[in-house]
């Protein structure tokens, strides 16, 4: 697994999240030799530990056609890694509590319809208590994307890097890097733990530290790094099978095959992300018990285990980094993903791959320009 | 934000009220700090002096003059002025995101009571949460019938009740004999003791002897063990342990020599020596580090028992295995450190009044290192064969650790991910340490190489009802701790 001196990588690849990972993938599956650079260890951060909704449902415009085409690749994602990921397709829903609510999820079905875009649609009532039977009694409708689901992260992330590396891809864990620089068509990378390593090509997918990377090579990027909340009950019976969301406010809700349940919905602790550390922030923890308290009468006497906080990179408009650098050849970045990546982490090694080797790819970049920051 | 309520606004916050908790309280209360005991029973005393205001064995004997002593430091709390809420169940410790402006950044404390949970806000907190047993992971350890020795001893202690039927005893350490010996004045029924220190240990021990030679507890210590031996069957050099039922347990089957053995029991207690409860300090965000020879993770403290996290200190076997006196002397010494932090005494003040603290601290923890040598666990306790589990929450095996390691699983951490090991209710404390035995093993790596999990808060349960009610203004906080 690491890097030996013979093996000259054709593109490295500096993070070993999901995005890595699968940037990683794409590459080897086209004869390309990879070296993924990875910090601390793969899936350690934001790949390893997000709620692991595979969700297309009330996305960003921009972000449609590539969630789309990457809810595609889920569907068939044991063929591209060997594993089925614990993916499963039971829907996500967007519940809306009022008829206001309602109205606003009309609009964004007819604004998506416009674009040619078909996969949400609005249910009332007695759709959604069938899709849904312990939902709270005042709930009006729902958006609705069926063919939405949850994945896990971890398996996600590793079945990605295993198969990379079963097509050639070398991982080296344990040392960040630390300097980056272009030289006679070369990039040479440093790594604290001593590493030196050379390609022509490089790929920027180091997460909630991505903008250090591309302030090496002078485009600051206004990154914030965020520390995104969730907790999980103990076991309790089978009563849930969609990802649940709200219209009104930020849910995430889901039930494992196990019967744990998994609640989220981006409320923010606080991150350091030079000590790898979050700290958690119990009175917004205790803001998404209360819109589970409200949405789920069934789940008041549930018992909290565990909590925690993930690093993650979020950019200020609420899209990612993805594409070439603006301001060197032969860099391209994959980050910025704002706490919704992981949908999106098979389709955008794709476009990646496709940049590296193509030059260019057939899905919509352009609103994900790192240009979009530059002064 | 409300203004602060005093009633909820202490300068020290202690959690637990074993020895190290209820000296801490009360030095610090009656130099003049406001402080709060925070302890999860209804009575003060930890697990050592566990209900010894309200204990049914009324017989002096039975537990020994060590317990009562408990019953001693309960008037300088009394006195002190501290504020004591029993019952009360510590979930989270943390720095709030702000800071208060007065010099110190504020730590917020979560915790419930009568079914409520509230966020209470200090300046500095001392961990007391003592010692666990160290989990003792043998063939046949979930059966029904049997259990953990320390569980037992509670059971003792808190309701007089003691095991009916064959009952059998099997470890190592001293808390082994103690609670033997509590069994033999309380006139229940040990068939056997079987004693799992490994033969080896006793050269490695030797050359510490002279040491122990000096310890307080030498004397008593002997006395009991002569005790036990005169009255019960001891039964040595047991190499391998395995319990047998189905559906509960029918038999211990133990090795000896090279032999098998058999016998028939009700009930097996099991020991194999305490180590520190750090779930509170790990989850608060304490460093910490492998102690190779207590064979333990332990949070890293300086001489006064602070921790890596600033205004949180630790005192007593939470911090590492030194036992009651010394826990005692360690809550003292955490007190004196944590006045002076809130500017209640100055350095010198704090530095004098430690002196004999120090000496009696000191002698507490002499011939500490022999027992420490002679009751390390034998290895094949510590990382057990592949068919035992090892996380009894989520039933996962030793060998399904090993098979995630060749995996590429590199430590306890990756193995939750891997194995959902250590991600049950119990959060790790069953599996903890043996996750990172095994893991370490197999890898060919230190203990301290594999790491620990990394805890997370709520450190104990607490329910749903309780976080969506969080009080948020002081006025809430009233309605719910009124007392």
């Amino acid at each position: 697994m690491t890097a030996t001196a013979s093996f000259r990588p054709d593109v490295i690849v500096i993070g070993g999240g999901l995005h890595g990972c699968s940037a990683a993938l794409h590459l080897s599956m086209r004869g390309v030799r990879v070296l993924v650079l990875e910090k601390d260890h793969v899936a350690r951060h934001a790949s390893g530990v997000n709620a692991g909704g595979v969700r297309q449902l009330g996305r960003h415009v921009a972000e449609v056609p590539l969630s789309v085409a990457s809810m595609a690749l889920w569907h068939r994602i044991r063929e591209l890694v060997d594993d089925d990921c614990g993916f499963e397709s039971h829907g996500q829903i967007k519940v809306a509590e009022s008829e206001a609510e309602l109205e606003t999820v009309r609009a964004r079905v007819a604004e998506l319809t416009a674009l040619g875009f078909t996969h949400e649609e609005v249910v009332g009532q007695d759709e959604l208590r069938a899709l849904v039977p312990a939902i709270a009694d005042h709930c009006v409708g729902a958006l609705v994307s069926r063919g939405d689901g949850a994945a896990i992260p971890f398996r996600t992330t590793f079945a990605f890097r295993r198969k990379a590396i079963s097509l050639g891809a070398r991982f080296q864990e344990g040392g960040a890097v630390t300097r980056l620089v272009r030289k006679n068509n070369l990039w040479t990378v440093e790594t604290a733990d001593g590493g030196v390593h050379e390609a022509p090509v490089v790929v920027n997918a180091a997460g909630a530290w991505a903008d250090r990377i591309a302030a090496q090579v002078g485009e600051p990027v206004p990154l914030e790094v965020i520390a995104p909340m969730l907790m999980i009950t103990a076991r309790v019976a089978p009563f849930i099978r969609p990802v649940v969301g709200a219209t009104g406010r930020t849910l995430s809700f889901k039930q494992f095959p196990n019967g744990t349940v998994l609640i989220g919905g981006g409320l923010l602790g606080r991150a350091v992300r030079d000590e790898n550390r979050t700290e958690l922030d119990f009175s917004q923890v205790s803001v998404n018990a209360r819109t589970v308290w409200d949405l789920f009468p069934c789940m008041r006497g549930a018992t909290i285990v565990r909590s925690w906080a993930g690093i993650e990179a979020r950019m200020p408009d609420q899209i990612p980094v993805i594409g070439p650098s603006g301001t060197e050849p032969d860099l391209y970045h994959s980050f910025g993903f704002s706490a919704h990546g992981f949908q999106l982490g098979p389709i955008v090694g794709r476009i990646t791959a496709d940049l590296i080797t193509g030059g260019s790819t057939d899905l919509p970049i352009a609103p994900f320009s790192i240009g979009r920051f530059a002064a | 934000m409300s203004a602060p309520n005093p009633k909820f606004d202490f300068d020290i916050a202690v959690v637990g009220s074993g020895p190290a908790g209820l000296a801490a309280a009360a030095l610090a209360a009656s130099k003049g700090a406001s402080v709060v005991l925070l302890d999860e029973q209804a009575e003060p005393g930890g697990q050592i002096y566990r209900a010894v205001t309200e204990t049914p064995v009324r017989d002096r004997k039975v537990l020994g003059p060590d317990y009562w002593h408990g019953a001693e430091l309960l008037g300088p709390l009394r006195d002190s002025g501290a504020v004591h809420w029993p019952g009360t169940t510590v979930w989270s410790v943390a720095r709030p995101r702000e800071d208060a402006g007065d010099g110190h950044r504020p730590i917020q404390i979560g915790l419930s009571r009568n079914g409520s949970a509230a966020m209470l806000t200090v300046r500095h907190v001392i961990l007391a949460t003592g010692a666990l047993e160290r989990p003792f992971p043998i063939p046949g350890w979930t059966l029904p019938g049997v259990l953990g020795a320390g569980a037992a001893q509670v059971l003792l202690k808190t309701s007089g009740l003691v095991p009916s039927g064959a009952t059998v005893m099997a470890g190592s350490g001293p808390l082994l004999w103690l609670l033997a010996w509590q069994y033999l004045q309380a006139g229940a029924r040990i068939d056997a003791i079987l004693d799992t220190t490994p033969k080896q240990n006793w050269r490695a021990a030797l050359p510490l002897l002279p040491g122990f030679l000096r310890s307080p507890y030498l004397g008593k210590g002997m006395k009991l063990m002569l005790d036990v031996r005169r009255k019960l069957t001891v039964i040595g050099n047991v190499t391998a342990l395995r319990a047998e039922g189905d559906g509960a347990l029918k038999s211990v089957v133990y090795t000896r020599n090279g032999t098998e053995h058999r016998l028939p029991a009700d009930t097996l207690l099991l020991h194999q020596g305490v180590i520190p409860n750090l779930n509170l300090a790990n989850a608060t965000g304490c460093a910490q580090r492998w102690d190779g020879q207590q064979r333990c993770w332990r949070p890293t403290t300086d001489d006064w028992g602070a921790t890596s996290v600033e205004g949180v200190s630790l005192a007593g076997d939470g911090a590492g295995i030194g036992g009651a006196r010394a826990a005692e002397e360690a809550g003292r010494l955490a007190a004196l450190d944590a006045l002076h932090r809130l500017g209640r005494i100055g350095r010198e003040q704090r530095d004098q009044s430690a002196v004999p603290v120090r000496t009696a601290l000191d002698r507490a923890l002499t011939g500490r290192a022999f027992l420490d040598t002679l009751y390390t666990p034998a290895e094949a306790f510590r990382v057990p064969a592949d068919d035992t589990i090892v996380c009894r929450c989520e039933e996962i095996t030793a060998g399904a650790v090993r098979e995630a390691v060749r995996l590429g699983c590199s430590g306890p951490n990756q193995a939750k991910s891997f194995l959902r090991c250590g991600m049950g209710p119990c959060q790790g404390r069953l599996c903890g340490p043996t996750v990172t035995e095994v893991i370490a093993a197999e890898r060919g790596v230190s203990p301290a190489e594999v790491g620990y999990y990394r805890l997370r808060p709520p450190v104990k349960p607490i329910t749903l009802a309780e976080l969506a009610a969080l009080p948020k203004t002081a006025a809430d906080i009233d309605a719910v701790f009124k007392h």
